[in-house]
């Protein structure tokens, strides 16, 4: 066993890194469900974005227009399901499922000829004097524009949710859509807002995979993460900041596992390799043990005339 | 996963229902653990699939499906595809080997095909690549091009086929450069390119400068291209990786075998056979070696593959030890197939421990 080839700041920088994309999809179908709309098609809009974003980024040579093409093509397939499930109120578990196959078949065409090209490099934004300390600036303050927005929008969803009249309608919608609908809020209209912006996230949290953390496009290549973040949201009660605690969690735990194998450590490897499943679990499970419950209206189909 | 799996193929098999009709073609179904492109493991037995298509035109039907998990969900996808009519199927993952085996018992009309397993029927061959005799021209190229001494090796399960290829990677490292350590990351996946980017990455992060791997994605040489280290291609050639990182590849070749058995099949003569072809018969194919490389090391390299090719030397050639210390092969002896089929055991120098 050789600890000392671990190195904690390549460490930390990587877990970052690792997170942002379970995080950013986490994000937005928490906004989703909140506002009582379950959409499984997590998985089919991330990777939906990891094509669009690659492909458009490979195509204008900027990483930066791919995100925003990503979020759009999140959105589009989102539009998808909000159709079905809001307005021809189809059941929200089979119209979701059925996202994510259409998503991954969808990806693998617009994918073709995508295969071994090289994304245009995402740069890292170099802050003065916070970028040279040691340890915190590689860790912290040497990641991309996507890290930060990331985190922001954690702060954003938080605030935007426990602190605005925006929020508290959006909660209310999720709580009691037929309270919602008698004191006049749209309901239809809110949750179509909320899918989209969920697909919007869960569009960048696939751009972030093809375009940083991997980054090329294979097909099929998010492997998972969108299942992932579903699990994430359950897990961290619909709230926040417990979800960005269980994307580093997950994140950090799923490389040090990595780099404890790399160095050889006496675990089992069995064990090592669950170790990010059942830590995280296991540390959120603790923490909904306060009176943390699903939205009320969750998965249920609204309409005016109920 | 599963779920949105079942109802794919319930999807499929609503489709295909209806022209599962007999008919004078041959149908040879496919069965794969990836999506057909996955640029490595999946996707090379695709090509051999289309090469079936194009040799046999009109006379042979192909079908195929994609991502099969490997485990209780994949004998349902093997049952449909006998169901639908296929007179020969491929199953081309390790993980298939029971699921094969328990569908053939149930379709004895139907030949069955498994790709690097070892149990057999008389409706099932196996059928495997030596993969082995590429892992140690990688490891020599690999032992005699790293300047760290740290060579990253991604793995996927610790099944016999991945522990030879580290075994036969390490023997010619070490013989070229016996300073040279292994790390070994055990990612329990054949394809998940952002956790096969990772491993890559925490490789790197503690000092390999050469990394080879065993998982079917090409993520590990985006990441190898992003530290700037070397790689080689897995199963395919990954030639869109060269000249750097992927300096050479280890490529496999089904298209002949694939051909083979189907008119074997046509002319009602086959039968349950063990197949396990290297460089030779040209199953095993070694990806073209990049001017990264210096001119010597190449035509060492080259010479070992004649050399294996010819059958004059062989990658597990003694005197050899296992981990703990006791002989397994004396000066000159070669290592017979049946150990090498069963291998759950590191050679001499490997330091960490195989998984149980």
């Amino acid at each position: 066993m050789d600890l000392s080839s671990i190195n904690p700041t390549l460490l930390l920088a990587s877990l970052i890194v690792a997170s942002t994309p379970i995080l950013l999809a986490a994000l937005g179908e928490l906004v989703v469900e909140r506002a009582g709309v379950l959409n499984l098609g997590v998985e089919g809009m991330m990777i939906t974005g990891a094509i669009c974003g690659f492909a458009i980024a490979v195509n204008t040579g900027s990483p930066f227009v791919g995100f925003i093409a990503a979020a759009l093509g999140g959105a589009a397939l989102a539009l998808l399901f909000a159709i079905l499930t809001q307005l021809a109120l189809a059941n929200q578990v089979a119209s979701g499922l059925a996202l994510t196959l259409f998503g991954l078949g969808l990806s693998a065409l617009l994918g073709q000829g995508y295969q071994g090209i090289k994304p245009p490099p995402t740069a890292n934004i170099k802050i003065p004097v916070l970028s040279d300390l040691p340890v915190l600036g590689p860790v912290l303050f040497s990641h991309d524009l996507m890290v930060y927005l990331a985190l922001a929008l954690v702060a954003t969803v938080w605030f935007v949710l426990n602190r605005t009249r925006a929020g508290l309608i959006l909660r209310a919608v999720g709580e009691n859509h037929g309270a919602a609908h008698a004191l006049g809020y749209k309901v239809i209209r809110i949750r179509i807002l909320a899918i989209l912006f969920g697909g919007a996230c869960a569009g960048l949290g696939g751009a972030y995979l093809s375009l940083v953390r991997v980054p090329q496009w294979t097909e099929g290549m998010t492997a998972g993460s969108g299942w992932i973040a579903l699990a994430l949201v359950v897990f961290a009660s619909w709230k926040a900041g417990r979800v960005l605690l269980g994307a580093w969690l997950f994140g950090g735990i799923s490389v040090l596992q990595l780099n404890l194998q790399a160095a050889g450590v006496a675990i089992p490897v069995e064990y090592l390799s669950m170790s990010p499943y059942l830590i995280t679990i296991l540390v959120l499970v603790i923490m909904s043990a306060d009176k943390s419950r699903a939205p009320a209206s969750l998965g249920r189909t609204f309409h005016a005339s109920d | 996963m599963s779920l949105t799996r079942i109802l794919a193929s319930a999807v499929m098999a609503l489709g295909l229902a209806g022209t599962a009709l007999a008919e004078d073609k041959t149908k040879v179904g496919f069965i794969y653990v990836g999506p057909i492109g996955d640029g490595g493991w999946t996707y090379e037995h695709d090509q051999g699939r289309l090469a079936v298509e194009e040799h046999f035109g009109d006379k042979v039907e192909t079908v195929f499906q994609e991502s099969v998990p490997e485990g209780a969900d994949a004998e349902r996808a093997i049952t449909q595809m006998a169901l639908q009519g296929a007179d020969l199927i491929f199953t081309t993952s390790f993980g298939y080997m029971d699921s094969t085996i328990n569908v053939a018992s149930k379709f004895p009309d139907v030949k069955f095909e498994h790709a690097t397993g070892f149990k057999t029927a008389d409706n099932v061959s196996v059928y495997s690549a030596r993969f082995y005799e590429g892992r140690a021209i990688q490891g020599h190229i690999a032992g005699k091009m790293t300047k760290s001494n740290v060579i990253g090796y991604i793995a996927s399960f610790p099944i016999p086929e991945v522990i030879r290829g580290i075994n036969a990677a390490y023997i010619h490292a070490k013989a070229v450069n016996p300073d040279v350590e292994f790390k070994v990351i055990w990612v329990y996946t054949w394809f998940d390119p952002p956790k096969e980017a990772d491993a890559a990455t925490a490789l790197i992060d503690q000092g390999a400068d050469v990394i080879l791997q065993h998982t079917d994605s090409t993520a590990p040489q985006a990441a190898a291209e992003k530290a700037g280290v070397i790689s080689f291609g897995q199963a395919s050639d990954m030639a869109e990786y060269a000249p750097l990182p992927r300096v050479s590849s280890i490529i496999d070749n089904w298209a002949p075998y694939y051909i083979a058995r189907t008119q074997a099949v046509i002319d009602g003569s086959w039968e349950s056979t063990e197949t396990w072809d290297g460089i030779a018969p040209g199953m095993v194919e070694i990806g073209a070696i990049s001017d990264a490389v210096p001119a010597a090391i190449k035509a060492e390299a080259l010479a070992m593959k004649d050399l294996i090719a010819s059958g004059q030397y062989h990658p597990f050639t003694g005197p050899l030890n296992k981990q703990d210390g006791t002989p397994w092969l004396a000066e000159g002896e070669v290592a017979d197939d049946g150990t090498l089929l069963g291998m759950d055991f590191y050679v001499e120098g490997l330091t960490a421990e195989i998984p149980q």
